[in-house]
């Protein structure tokens, strides 16, 4: 078993009477890719800054290679990489000058600042378009930029904050074939997300986060036990929207364990889908929805999230 | 230290790549200067207005009718507004006079004037050309273009109005050097004495010469006026838009990600502020160079230009640091920035002549630097010394001082707020 990178304990963060951050405390192995899934607002960015010794905590604290966030923010920016959600970039400059200033912010230069800018350069795919302002980049290869320059000084930590929103399919398919490099690497991974594919594809383990509460903390499996053997029946209609005491009706069906909506569809938790198909299809008919399709799928991310929030994911 | 090199380097190399900036910061000065120049000379540091009241000394030796027509057309009521003139006999003082800026230009009238263009009455010969001498003051070029104008323009009157002939004419019988039957014949030759010495460019009665080419003394003309002010307003520019730059920074995500490398919020805020500084200083550096160049202007002391420059610099940084530390968005910074800049620039005089402020605004526009940069600029352009410069530079320092002081306390709050130290 490896030794914990980071620790938090207790970790808070509020703006007056707003708590966005309630006290949340998990380790991260080293060497491992540790995923904070959670909707969008649920508190993961604010973590990630005070990690990161961008915000200062309002309570408790974290150790980064045991060095104290509060106490010791130098030290611990000195292990730490970041690739913020926002691409925080210079336009105007090239991918190469980026590197070289944010290189030299890290205390690189010379030979060795060269030799890793043309690594990082390569790692993101992106050394043909070196000399090329940034101002010219398309959405995904600047995200890829984004993330070299959290990588250029060789972080034993890397903080990566929703790296693939906004992007197309094929640039996101090789971000996340990247994280999965840098662990092969045998670097430690804090990755943010509100996609529980993303999550659950890359992470060794996954804390679960809503409303600045760690609600959960796992591998997949043992997330995934949270539900036991409920499986997720997706009813999708042709009529929309559907109506908040036509959902309700379905809470009365046996075996049916919660009810939501979302995107036009219900979404319930299932105890044996196709035991509960027959009735669930009864009260539709006396609804007098029309149904488009019906999904059936095992127990995930998302179910373990609705099973605890009673919310789905997106919201 | 070396952070906040880099920073400033950073930010440096994207401002110099900018073209729109680039248009702002160095292109827009020159094409005003040269813009306002080309159509007004309306801003005389001597706090004329222009083209009216220029200042001329006549030293007139001729004991002839020509040269006093010259005087007395120069004295006309028609003319009061555009000349002020003044009659010395010595010649020596009247040159003193141009070289202290008393004057735009100075018309000596040489002894036999009349006599090398009007023939002896006696013999029908005239004397050895005597050319009318103007020399103009290099500070004023308008001016003193002005005065050669209508100098020339009064000779060719001279020969191509009967009015000139009248008045010569007419002062010669008076004085009986010509008999009425004689008329005639000497109207004709008078006539054709000008016309011939009229075809060389200018009136060959001329002769024109530049005082004091060597030593820039005097005060500014209006475009050694209207250059640093040129170069000070748009200095406002490039500050706002270095203050721009840190709440840009903060939005776009860069600052931040600055703040999480091994590097001080201090740092961080001294390479901002340096690279405004630099920026500044190298845009007014090579306004004034090129200015030099292309202008032929001198603006006195090097020693004192390089520090007012600096000083001038670090008090318009503070402005800009200033804003962003008060500003909540890059929009706001712009936008009351370009307020800031407009109404400095009237302050600073380069649209209204100083001169023409009541009281109460001439104080209230010592809270600009273009005002006291204006200060400086004249006091160094009219022969004055670094030395000379205590009080604008005291005052720029001091303005970029409690500026810097008064914005490190609001940034802490605003765009540092939040971001450990």
């Amino acid at each position: 078993m490896s030794e914990p990178i980071l620790t938090t304990k207790d970790l808070r963060k509020s703006y007056g009477n707003l708590v966005a951050v309630k006290g949340i405390s998990f380790s991260v192995l080293r060497g491992e890719i540790f995923s904070l899934l959670g909707p969008n607002g649920a508190g993961k960015t604010t973590t990630i800054s005070m990690l990161s010794c961008l915000l200062e905590p309002t309570g408790g604290d974290a150790e980064i290679g045991g060095h104290s966030i509060k106490k010791d923010p130098m030290a611990v920016k000195r292990l730490i990489g970041i690739v913020p959600q926002e691409l925080a970039l210079y336009p105007p400059l090239t991918a190469r000058q980026n590197l070289i200033f944010w290189g030299r912010m890290h205390g690189m230069g010379g030979k060795s600042l060269q030799e890793r800018i043309e690594e990082s350069l390569e790692q993101v795919g992106l050394q043909d378009r070196a000399n090329d302002r940034v101002e010219k980049f398309s959405g995904g290869m600047k995200r890829r930029l984004n993330i070299a320059i959290g990588l250029i000084h060789k972080p034993e930590l890397i903080f990566m904050d929703e790296p693939t929103v906004g992007i197309d399919p094929q640039s996101r398919r090789r971000i996340l074939d990247m994280v999965k490099d840098l662990k092969a690497q045998g670097m430690t991974v804090l990755y943010t997300t509100h996609y529980m594919e993303e999550a659950a594809e890359l992470s060794d383990r996954v804390g679960i986060i809503d409303q600045g509460e760690l609600i959960a903390l796992g591998s997949l499996r043992e997330l995934t036990r949270f539900v036991g053997d409920q499986q997720t029946l997706r009813l999708d209609f042709d009529e929309q929207p559907v109506q908040e005491e036509q959902v309700h009706l379905f809470q009365d069906v046996d075996g049916v364990t919660s009810v939501t909506t979302t995107d036009g569809q219900i979404v319930l938790t299932v105890a044996e889908a196709e035991a509960v198909l027959p009735e669930v299809m009864t009260t539709v008919h006396q609804i007098g929805l029309r149904i488009r399709s019906v999904n059936i799928e095992e127990p995930n991310l998302e179910s373990v999230f609705l099973h605890l929030t009673g919310k789905v994911l997106r919201d | 230290m070396k952070k906040i090199i880099l920073i400033a380097w950073k930010d440096f190399i994207i401002t110099f790549q900018d073209r729109a900036a680039l248009i702002m910061m160095l292109a827009a000065p020159f094409l005003l200067t040269l813009g306002l120049g080309a159509v007004t000379g309306s801003f005389s540091a001597a706090g004329t207005t222009g083209l009216s009241e220029i200042p001329i000394i006549l030293v007139n030796r001729d004991l002839g009718e020509i040269g006093d027509v010259i005087v007395a057309a120069f004295e006309a009521e028609e003319l009061a507004d555009l000349f002020v003139t003044n009659r010395i006999d010595d010649e020596a003082m009247a040159r003193l006079q141009l070289e202290e800026d008393q004057a735009a230009a100075v018309i000596i009238i040489p002894e036999g004037f009349t006599k090398g263009i009007l023939p002896d009455i006696q013999t029908g010969q005239t004397g050895p050309p005597s050319p009318i001498e103007v020399y103009s003051n290099p500070v004023r070029p308008i001016s003193a273009g002005v005065v050669q104008s209508v100098l020339m323009e009064l000779v060719n009157r001279i020969e191509a109005t009967p009015v000139g002939g009248q008045v010569i004419i007419g002062q010669l019988l008076i004085d009986g050097y010509l008999l009425p039957q004689d008329v005639p014949e000497y109207a004709v030759g008078l006539i054709s004495r000008l016309r011939t010495q009229e075809g060389q460019g200018q009136a060959g009665a001329i002769r024109v010469d530049s005082g004091s080419h060597d030593e820039p003394q005097g005060e500014p003309g209006f475009i050694s006026y209207l250059a640093p002010g040129m170069a000070v307003f748009f200095l406002m520019y490039t500050v706002t838009q270095g203050g721009r730059s840190i709440l840009a920074e903060r939005d776009q995500g860069t600052l931040p990600r600055m703040l999480a490398t091994p590097t001080s919020s201090a740092e961080v805020l001294g390479g901002k502020v340096l690279a405004i500084f630099v920026t500044g200083l190298v845009q007014v550096g090579l306004l004034i160079m090129v200015s030099s160049l292309l202008f032929g202007l001198r603006w006195g002391d090097p020693a004192g230009v390089v520090v007012l420059i600096i000083a001038v610099s670090a008090a318009a940084t503070g402005w800009g640091i200033l804003l962003a530390s008060i500003a909540r968005t890059p929009f706001q910074v712009s936008s009351v920035g370009s307020a800031i800049m407009l109404l400095f620039g009237v302050l600073g005089g380069i649209f209204i002549p100083i001169e023409s402020f009541s009281t109460p605004v001439r104080i209230f526009s010592r809270i600009s630097p273009n005002s006291w940069a204006m200060d400086g600029f004249s006091t160094l352009a009219g022969g004055g010394q670094l030395s000379d410069l205590a009080t604008p530079l005291g005052a720029l320092c001091l303005m970029g001082g409690v500026l810097f002081t008064i914005a490190v306390v609001f940034s802490r709050r605003r765009w540092v707020s939040g971001f450990m130290k």
